[in-house]
């Protein structure tokens, strides 16, 4: 303080001395970066916009309104070819968060189960997943996908020679074809029966916790869960006699007509998505059993809990701390993995919006900042999230 | 890693101050070499041969324009691109011109900043089915499976034919033509829909070429030809030309193996400007004065080419048809050299 009051009164006496302050410098600098930045960004966006216009290229996000004149293998909103490039980005953003959130919880069990067999007494098994690791993760993941694709399920037999289960279900090189369920008037009961059994179990699971706190006994909360979740929504289809009818798949033509219809593409991206990711997760849920010590695991047992307890009560709630981290690098990985879609023709947002749109509109810098802008924001939000579920269980120290 | 292309192409159009629109002939004869973009294969039109050296129709234009401007018909880097970084790869400066089999759209003329210089190939889109399924004419295809290639006009009409005849289809989107080639050859889709001339050099790259045919039906029209960026005239000038002597030479009866001939016997004005023989009208381009004789010379005239390629006697088979001379009955046709 001392040495800032003498500064600041050489200041009045000489006009320049302020200078000499710390901290006046460091804003100074800062500021001066500042106007650094803004002007390199300025000059770069002008350059760009200028040259669009000088060699012809149209720019702006009007294209967004116009019909595509394409059509799409796979959409899970309303489509055709009179559709803009608008709902064009929309369908593509929905299959590639499809792709990504089935593939986040699929590789999630499957890591999980990998990492844990890993570890197992059982020689056979903990080889057997060592394998699966080396293997999967040494191999670059879009040849990964190319195999499957190419490699296994366009082996399938021909339309002709469908594989039939039951006669309900075909499987041929174009995919799996499957009854759809169309829905019928007193639905609704089933979904709300299903809530009802969620809010109940989830209120004997507070009820048995308690009760164990308060007198010790344990509470078979897993079966009585089961049984309400499967046996309310049971009842309620029964006693409003089955609202469900079933739309089946008919060779007609060319194709399978009716029913509903998962396409090869879509399977090969996936599956090789969730093996690729698992084997990297199946490491970092090792790395975090390991990472507690062996003690825990002995005084669990010396408390009397079993194989299954001592990991679910005492190991994983610790080795979530040391797993959640790169379990989040893993979650963005697999999210902006999933943009090798455009390899086999999944109608990812990258294969439909800085594929053909981008060909036919020529808007290169738009559309690729579009697409940008969804991986971005998928994976900030993954990131939030897992941020947020990191300080919850995080060891809370006082 | 077609990201990092699209990011180094923003950083190119943002950093290339004010460049665009001059002297791609300068930067052609500085560099040494043409970057001639082609496609990533395709018989008879693009593809490496067995000595690995890129040949094809759509090759002997970057040669003849490597053979104006050089001298010399090997000085081509061949650049190949998808028919989705086609675009692109012009528009940033990475090829200077594209002979690829591109559809000379309104779109493409106007909207993307290109300037088309000629039609090389008249084409039409058709489609190939497998003999077994029995069909005989397009209109039979409602509910098919096609396949067809992502960024390319051919996926735009497909949809305009099958709304136009009230008919569905189910598109399979992949983005290299080899891709579609297996994923056909294998029964994934009904139908394979591109160019006929595409159709023809893929069928022999099938397991059984013969279990295919091409549908009667031809859906659009499909003018192919190389193009240039939008504004540099002298450079569009250049390919234009030199893709035109062709024409003249066959129009003339020049060919790669009487040129010499011709040029030191004929006394038709037109031939002797041609050659070189007489006038400057060579040098008036910013080249020599005989790059005609060079480029028939070493490329030979378009008919040569043709036959070479893609005519009855390759394995492509097309018939010359409306690409025979318009003095032949077909459409190709060279304004004068004069």
């Amino acid at each position: 303080m001392a040495v800032r009051g003498i500064e600041a009164r050489g200041g009045r006496r000489n006009g320049l001395a302020f200078l000499y302050d710390a901290r006046v410098r460091a804003i100074c600098y800062q500021v001066l970066t500042v106007l650094l930045f803004l002007l390199a960004v300025g000059y770069l966006a002008h350059n760009t916009l200028q040259n669009l216009a000088t060699r012809g290229i149209a720019s702006g996000f009007k294209f967004l309104y116009q019909p595509t004149g394409f059509g799409l293998a796979m959409s899970l909103l309303p489509y055709d070819e009179l559709s803009s490039y608008g709902r064009s980005y929309l369908v593509g953003v929905l299959n590639t968060l499809l792709v990504a959130s089935l593939g986040v919880v699929l590789a999630t069990l499957l890591g999980f189960l990998v990492g844990i067999a890993r570890l197992s007494n059982n020689w056979l098994l903990s080889r057997l997943a060592g394998m699966y690791v080396e293997l999967v993760r040494n191999v670059p993941l879009l040849l990964q996908i190319l195999l499957l694709y190419f490699g296994v399920l366009q082996t399938l037999p021909s339309l002709r020679e469908s594989l039939s289960i039951g006669g309900v279900v075909f499987l041929n090189i174009r995919g799996v074809f499957a009854p759809a369920p169309i829905l019928q008037s007193g639905f609704a009961a089933i979904p709300i029966a299903f809530a009802v059994a969620v809010a109940a179990s989830f209120w004997i699971w507070r009820w048995a916790r308690r009760r164990q706190r308060e007198t010790g006994q344990p509470f078979q909360t897993g079966w009585a869960a089961a049984a309400l979740l499967l046996g309310l929504p049971a009842v309620a289809a029964l006693l409003t006699g089955m609202p469900v009818s079933f739309e089946y798949p008919v060779l007609q033509g060319f194709n399978f007509q009716g029913g509903f219809v998962i396409i090869p593409e879509f399977v090969a991206l996936l599956a090789a998505l969730v093996l690729y990711t698992a084997a990297f997760i199946g490491e970092v849920v090792r790395a975090g059993i390991l990472a507690v010590s062996h003690g825990q695991t002995e005084a669990a047992r010396s408390l009397g809990l079993g194989d299954g307890q001592t990991l679910r009560l005492v190991v994983i709630p610790q080795a979530l701390r040391v797993i959640v981290p790169p379990l989040t690098s893993q979650y963005l990985n697999l999210t902006k993995n999933s943009s090798l879609a455009a390899a086999v023709g999944f109608p990812d947002v990258v294969q439909i919006f800085s594929g053909t749109v981008l060909n036919q509109t020529g808007q290169a810098i738009e559309c690729v900042a579009m697409v940008m802008l969804v991986y971005f924001t998928i994976s900030l939000s993954i990131s939030f999230f897992m941020n947020w579920y990191n300080r919850r269980i995080a060891l809370v120290e006082r | 890693m077609r990201f990092v292309g699209y990011l180094a192409m923003g950083v190119a159009a943002a950093l290339a101050a004010g460049q665009a629109g001059a002297g791609t002939l300068d930067d052609v004869k500085k560099r040494g070499s043409l970057l001639c973009g082609v496609t990533t294969g395709l018989a008879g039109f693009a593809a490496p041969n067995d000595k690995g050296e890129w040949a094809g129709f759509d090759v002997d234009v970057c040669r003849a324009v490597a053979a104006a401007v050089f001298g010399d018909a090997t000085k081509v880097k061949y650049v190949p691109t998808t028919a989705v970084s086609r675009f692109p790869a012009l528009q940033s400066g990475e090829v200077d011109l594209l002979s690829r089999n591109t559809t000379w759209t309104y779109d493409r003329d106007v909207k993307l900043g290109f300037d088309f210089v000629g039609v090389s190939f008249y084409d039409g889109q058709g489609f190939m089915v497998k003999k077994g399924l029995n069909v005989k004419s397009a209109l039979q295809l409602n509910g098919a499976t096609v396949c067809v290639q992502t960024g390319t006009s051919t996926e735009l009409n497909l949809a305009d034919y099958f709304r136009a005849n009230k008919m569905s289809y189910k598109p399979v989107i992949y983005e290299k033509a080899d891709e579609i080639r297996v994923a056909y050859d294998q029964g994934r889709c009904d139908v394979y829909t591109t160019d006929r001339s595409g159709l023809a050099a893929q069928r022999t790259q099938m397991s059984k070429p013969d279990d295919h045919v091409v549908l009667p039906e031809v859906i659009s029209k499909e003018p192919l030809g190389p193009l240039v960026r939008h504004g540099d005239n002298q450079w569009g000038d250049v390919v234009r030309w030199a893709f035109n002597a062709m024409i003249i030479a066959e129009e003339k009866g020049i060919t790669a193996a009487n040129v010499d001939q011709v040029k030191a016997s004929s006394q038709d004005p037109e031939v002797r400007r041609l050659l070189g023989v007489e006038g400057d009208f060579g040098t008036r381009l910013s080249l020599e004065n005989d790059w005609p004789y060079k480029v028939i010379k070493q490329v030979g005239n378009i008919g040569e080419s043709y036959e070479r390629h893609i005519g009855p006697k390759t394995p492509i088979g097309l018939d010359r048809g409306v690409n025979n001379l318009w003095s032949s009955g077909g459409l190709v046709y060279s304004p004068p050299y004069r």
